[in-house]
């Protein structure tokens, strides 16, 4: 049993060592950015535009449920018009930030993946090395710039419509009823630019883990399709996990 | 202090951020290096490498000629394209040495001076880029290296794709090519590097006849035009044995005979013999 436990403890060290090592590559393959522009802009369309429609409608709905949810309990002791400030806050710290990037992993994440654990198995990152360019810059690197420039816009555009499907339910449901001038201003008194950016960092921090991870378990895949397969669920249960780690220490942070 | 320095110098950090690929950083090739091609002695020495519990390698020995075509020729599963990746840092042999031009290739760069030769590598599987173009494939490292204008690198992959019988298929899908257009694809992207040394793994492997004899014709062709080493791993006995000048049989991870063509035919091993008169792929009993 304790060998066991050492075993995987190894093994986990191991692979945060390997991570911080690609980590370290990748951000230092920044400085030829220039050279990847084209794959950058890719990956940031795939990134974004593919995952902005997804996002959109379930911040929408997210928001909607936040206000139906709390307002009709703040309604019980007639407060409800502080549902701008919860909607607000909840959406710009938390919802926003965590539920794009839990649906950037789900969608972009595993895909990366599939695609860097392919060309592993299929020898392609093999030709890339005879070919004398580096497989982190010419696949991790993009894919990182990719999730940090995308996964902040995304969060805003998150905050946003969350906000406004919020403001709908309140006003419409009679319950709750809080017109919609009384419900931005308490949006807007709530949330501050600071409130706006520890949104954003939490939304930078989730882009590198998705990217990260993606690679990360990519570069790793070994066994045919079968690997491609584990490999894209071993993304996917890793970000998801690591997100949620990370998001409950960055709120501690920055409290 | 001086200690301090060296600990915080910049090879270190260069080692230190190249420790996921564990690749040396890129270089660029002027437009003079490219132009220049020659073939490059390949010397291995005592190579061991062992996965597991398994020896794949057990002390090859091989001193590969400039401009030769040398084919290295064995059953499955006998260390040849385990060998073939020790030559261009994708294995690292645990001991034993590869030498091209008398470069240890286990040396950091910086020991060595870096490079004065380019290899390329023709895979088994072809290991075509999906994402990328016909063209592109065979353009990416000029473009990568940023060698020529694009002018010059389109001329490069039209050239490059009419040598291999391919002229005007730049703006085709790789995944709309067959087998063997893939392998020439592979070939020509290769080429393009204009590499002093060539290896192919399997290179007929999922090829029919035809494609097989023009693949034959492809490489002796670039015998006739370009000295580069060329370095054949196949079982493929009637490919390896009319295009090389020298074959190498290998046996459960040992190298069991080297000489021309014509000396396997005559060999009296065993083994060599039971390799190259098998009753449906080899050559015709004596």
């Amino acid at each position: 049993m304790l060998a066991r436990i050492g075993t995987i403890a190894l093994q986990a060290a191991h692979s945060t060592g390997e991570m911080l090592a690609l980590l370290l590559e990748t951000l230092y393959y920044f400085k030829d950015a220039r050279r990847n522009r084209r794959e950058i802009v890719r990956q940031m369309s795939e990134i974004g535009i593919g995952t902005l429609p997804i996002a959109g409608m379930i911040s929408l709905f997210i928001g909607m449920v936040l206000a139906l949810q709390t307002g009709s309990q703040l309604a019980l002791f007639g407060t409800q018009e502080a549902i701008g400030a919860i909607v607000g806050l909840s959406m710009a710290k938390e919802f926003g930030p965590v539920m794009t990037s839990l649906l950037v992993a789900g969608r972009v994440g595993s895909a990366m993946a599939a695609e860097v654990g392919a060309m592993q198995v299929y020898e392609e990152i093999d030709a890339m090395r005879t070919l004398e360019i580096n497989p982190v810059r010419y696949l991790a690197m993009p894919r990182l710039l990719a999730c940090l420039t995308v996964l902040p816009i995304l969060a805003v555009f998150s905050f946003i419509l969350g906000a406004l499907g919020g403001g709908i339910v309140s006003s419409v449901n009679p319950v709750i009823n809080v017109p919609p001038t009384v419900y931005y201003d308490n949006l807007v008194r709530a949330v501050d630019i600071w409130e706006i950016l520890n949104g954003l960092v939490k939304a930078t921090v989730f882009g590198a883990i998705v990217a990260q991870v993606g690679c990360y378990v990519g570069f790793k895949t070994t066994g045919g399709a079968r690997g491609i397969g584990q490999s894209t669920t071993r993304a996917v249960v890793m970000s998801f996990l690591m997100i949620i780690i990370a998001d409950y220490f960055l709120t501690r942070l920055m409290m | 202090m001086r200690n301090k320095a060296r600990v915080f110098s910049r090879e270190n950090f260069s080692r230190l951020a190249h420790a996921f690929t564990h690749m040396p950083p890129e270089c660029p090739v002027s437009q003079d290096e490219y132009e220049t091609s020659r073939g490059v002695r390949v010397q291995i020495e005592n190579l061991h490498r062992t996965f597991g519990s398994r020896e794949v390698l057990k002390g090859i020995n091989l001193d590969i000629r400039p401009g030769e075509i040398f084919s290295i020729l064995g059953p499955s599963g006998t260390g040849k394209s385990v060998l073939l990746k020790h030559l261009v840092r994708l294995q690292k042999p645990d001991a034993g040495r590869v030498l091209i031009d008398g470069i240890d290739l286990n040396l950091p760069l910086t020991e060595t001076g870096g490079d004065t030769f380019r290899y390329s590598m023709v895979f088994q599987t072809s290991a075509l880029f999906n994402s990328l173009t016909v063209g592109e494939n065979v353009g990416l490292w000029l473009r990568e290296k940023q060698i020529y204008p694009e002018k010059r690198i389109r001329r490069i992959i039209r050239d490059k794709l009419r040598l291999v019988g391919l002229g005007g298929r730049e703006s085709m899908q790789v995944s709309d090519l067959s087998g063997g257009m893939k392998k020439r694809v592979a070939i020509a992207r290769s080429l393009a590097m204009n590499p002093d040394l060539i290896l192919y793994d399997e290179p007929t492997a999922e090829l029919d006849p035809v494609t097989t004899d023009e693949l034959a014709r492809v490489i002796e062709e670039l015998k006739g035009k370009v000295n580069l080493t060329t370095i054949i791993v196949s079982h493929d006995l009637s490919f390896a044995l009319y295009l090389s000048d020298r074959v190498a049989m290998m046996h459960d991870g040992e190298v069991i005979a080297i000489g021309t063509p014509d000396e396997i035919r005559h060999s009296k091993d065993p083994l060599v013999r039971r390799f190259i008169y098998t009753t449906t792929k080899g050559l015709k009993g004596i």
